[in-house]
């Protein structure tokens, strides 16, 4: 083979692989894109109003586009509102809004605060994978989560950063790590801490977290004005305090492999006891409470969404792709019932009360 | 036995009807240093999208991933032993590199349709990893067979910064997609699968293989391997790079200092990487040049220096960044830091670009032609174990004490190795160099 045959054929193959790349992705932004088309996620039964975050009642998601929408949380059927703004996670309470942007070029995303007409009030930018958001039921204390790359001792772990946003004073505290902790009652210091998951008290001040360390995870609860922190109890992830702020829905691991690990358990704050609840698959996700009775929360399903099902997100039935997505479900708080799907195609699911 | 040295011709062979000669580049490095580059791009498109795909895409938890890392380090270091013996075995450097870069590239498909399996995609990763650990040896044996022994610190200083260029074109590559495909990940796994079938067709047409006659049985085994200690020159070298390598903080390590103990803001972090590769890849022909020069064991020696500098800017005493503990004193990131932090990067780009293509060309002229593989996969995997031996140290030592003791602790362990590999390392006559 001389010279002249082997350039023809690198050309050749060249060309080949990138008519495959480019017609694949050309496939995947045209698919994206229609998903996306404004004119068929706009609900003509919403009226003028857009989406607003001083509604009552309204069950705001993350629907399968990437869009903030919201649905009246008593007829989750009904035609959703779409917004144009897209998220990787998203929270909101009482006018305060915070969207953790999809990462973009080099991995980053930012955090946005939102007024009540979700327009961008504050953009802090952030060094990791979005994981978890929330607001305080004020509106005033906002917290999320990161996910970090390559911030372990091997080289492609991970670890989590979270950061607190006291939004009346402008106050924010970039990662939590330099709490003062105290754990099984003893001051406790590792470089290895992580928190994650943080849920407010009706307070303002206390919190609830996860906080991992040395390969185990606990709950613990926090005071911002003395900052400082406790463990509560061992193997208790992602809480969320109930309206009524006496109990705390959070996540457990049930089984040690990566496989499916994580149950829904109701921890009563009082009596110390749990609940698991009538949920049986696994669930990462930060739940929501709905109101004193009923939580809600994201479950990723596997397979094709069925069209039929998706109201609003996906009324075109656009193939949304084999990955997997998630869809938002709803269960009785004290272990009674079984599961209902309330938002198709929904994540990060928060309530407007 | 006849040392790469001793080649009769000083003119090689390195494509169809191409010569090397002095002061140009060999075709067969080039074409290597090109099939490093779009592999790199392929496999760091993976690599920097792989995280946000299971957390974000397939929504499972990144804390489920951290423990496949130590098995996968394991099996690297022995399919690189296993990869150049092979190559020396048949004589089919090229062969068994090309294998190595197919695995690769096919895991990347397999990557994608693992869906959420974590078994599944435990395999797709490890088979990329073990297509990593095949090629790595035999290619560099390769590069060391294509070039003129005075010239093998620019051949390797040319593949590495191809290489490295690869690995920052990667991630670009990869988020471009996603933005443009508003978040289709799949689109990131076929045009990356493309993208390495691409690397393994230039690799078929424009790498000549450098085959020996085929030893004669036993000359080739891994107790013949082995007895390449026995010769007091390589042997030293590999001590030297296993007693520096025991004093090298991975890269990790090195940005999570940057970040914790400079406060440098969070959205940086993501660069990090990229501050020491831009500076690798500037350097790694300038200094593989220079190597030839003035002496690869000088050149490794000063890179190690250059590492030593680094862990001192980071141990330098600042003021304004101690801990806090109220609410209200968050500290804020002065210029200065920002400096510090730049400074860090220069020299581990300057670290990289003096020992790592180095090495291997002092190697290379150390080691019989048809023990070129065996040899150089032992020296890696040596480097790499003593590393992997350092982060778990360091990781303790972080843990029992603080951030700035470990620091301290492994700058000590640097300097003491350095001085080790100073006498482990002879001075050579110029005509000689090492």
């Amino acid at each position: 083979m001389n010279t002249r045959i082997r350039l023809a054929l690198a050309a050749a193959a060249t060309l080949a692989l990138a008519t495959v790349g480019g017609v694949y992705t050309v496939h995947a932004a045209g698919r994206a894109a229609a998903g996306q088309a404004p004119d068929r996620q706009r609900s003509s039964g919403s009226g003028d109003r857009g989406l607003v975050l001083d509604a009552t009642g309204q069950l705001v998601y993350r629907n399968i586009a990437g869009n903030v929408a919201g649905v009246p949380v008593a007829d989750p059927t009904a035609p959703p509102v779409v917004s144009g703004l897209r998220c990787a996670r998203f929270s909101a309470a009482h006018g305060t809004g915070i969207c953790l942007t999809q990462p973009g070029a080099l991995g980053t995303s930012d955090a946005v605060v939102l007024d009540a007409a979700l327009k961008p009030i504050r953009r802090i930018p952030l060094g990791g994978i979005p994981s978890r958001a929330r607001v305080s039921a004020s509106g005033r204390m906002i917290s999320w989560t990161v996910f970090m790359r390559g911030d372990s001792y091997l080289s492609t772990g991970f670890s989590a950063g979270t950061s607190i946003l006291d939004t009346k004073s402008g106050q924010l505290i970039a990662n939590i790590e330099t709490l003062a902790l105290t754990k099984d009652g003893k001051q406790y210091y590792s470089p290895d801490v992580n928190y994650w998951g943080v849920t407010f008290a009706a307070d303002d001040n206390r919190f609830y977290a996860s906080l991992s360390t040395k390969g185990k995870t606990y709950l613990v609860q926090g005071d911002l004005a003395n900052w400082s922190a406790r463990t509560v109890r061992e193997n208790a992830e992602c809480p969320s305090l109930s309206p009524d702020n006496t109990r705390i829905v959070f996540k457990k691991r049930v089984r040690a492999s990566a496989d499916k690990p994580w149950r829904l358990y109701v921890l009563d704050l009082e009596s110390g006891t749990e609940t698991p609840l009538a949920e049986t698959q696994s669930i990462d996700d930060q739940a929501l409470w709905l109101d004193n009775e009923t939580v809600a929360y994201a479950r990723s399903g596997v397979g094709d969404l069925d069209p039929s099902q998706v109201a609003g997100a996906n009324p075109a039935g656009v193939d949304v792709g084999p990955a997997a997505h998630w869809d938002i479900y709803s269960v009785p708080a004290d272990g009674s019932g079984s599961p209902q799907l309330l938002v198709p195609g929904g994540s990060s699911p928060t309530l407007l009360r | 036995m006849y040392l790469t040295t001793s080649r009769k011709t000083p003119e090689i062979r390195t494509g169809p009807g191409v010569r090397a000669r002095a002061g140009r580049i060999g075709a067969n490095v080039l074409a290597l240093g090109i099939v490093s580059m779009v592999t790199d791009v392929s496999s760091e498109m993976v690599t920097a999208v792989l995280p946000l795909y299971l957390v974000a895409g397939l929504g499972l938890s990144p804390l489920q991933f951290g423990f496949l890392d130590g098995l996968y380090t394991g099996m690297t270091a022995l399919l690189r032993l296993a990869g150049g013996h092979l190559a020396d075995r048949w004589q089919r450097r090229k062969a068994v590199a090309c294998a190595g870069y197919a695995i690769s590239a096919a895991s990347r498909l397999a990557l994608y349709a693992a869906g959420s399996s974590v078994p599944a995609l435990g395999a797709a990763l490890a088979a990329d990893r073990a297509g990593k650990g095949l090629r790595t040896a035999p290619r560099d044996a390769l590069i060391a067979l294509s070039a003129p022994p005075d010239q093998l610190g620019r051949a390797f200083g040319v593949h590495r910064a191809l290489d490295t260029t690869g690995a920052m074109l990667g991630p670009l590559a990869a988020f471009g997609l996603l933005t443009a495909t508003a978040g289709a990940y799949d689109s990131v796994f076929v045009v990356s699968t493309c993208v390495g079938v691409l690397g393994v067709v230039l690799l078929v047409l424009f790498v000549r293989d450098q085959r020996r006659p085929v030893p004669a049985a036993g000359a080739v085994s891994p107790a013949a391997a082995l007895a390449l200690l026995a010769a007091a020159p390589f042997r030293r070298l590999c001590l030297a790079a296993i007693v520096l390598g025991l004093a090298t903080i991975s890269d990790a390590f090195l940005y999570l200092l940057l970040r914790q103990e400079f406060g440098l803001p969070a959205q940086y972090f993501p660069l990090l990487p990229l501050g020491t590769a831009a500076s690798y890849l500037l350097l790694a022909v300038p200094f593989g040049r220079l190597a030839d020069r003035i002496g690869r064991r000088t050149m490794f020696l000063a890179g190690h220096g250059a590492l030593l500098a680094a862990y001192g800017v980071l141990l330098w005493p600042r003021s304004g960044t101690g801990t806090w503990t109220t609410f209200e004193q968050w500290p804020r990131t002065s210029p200065a830091v920002y400096a510090a932090g730049a400074a860090v990067l220069l020299l581990h780009g300057i670290f990289y670009a003096a020992t790592d293509g180095v090495l291997m060309a002092a190697a290379a002229t150390l080691l019989p032609a048809h023990l070129s593989g065996s040899g150089m996969a032992l020296l890696q995997t040596g480097q790499a174990l003593a590393r992997l031996c350092a982060s778990v140290a360091f990781g303790a030592l972080w843990t029992l004490w603080a951030a700035r003791s470990a620091l301290a602790a492994a700058a000590l362990a640097l300097a003491l190795a350095a001085g080790i590999a100073v006498l482990l390392l002879p001075r050579t006559p110029p005509k000689d160099r090492l």
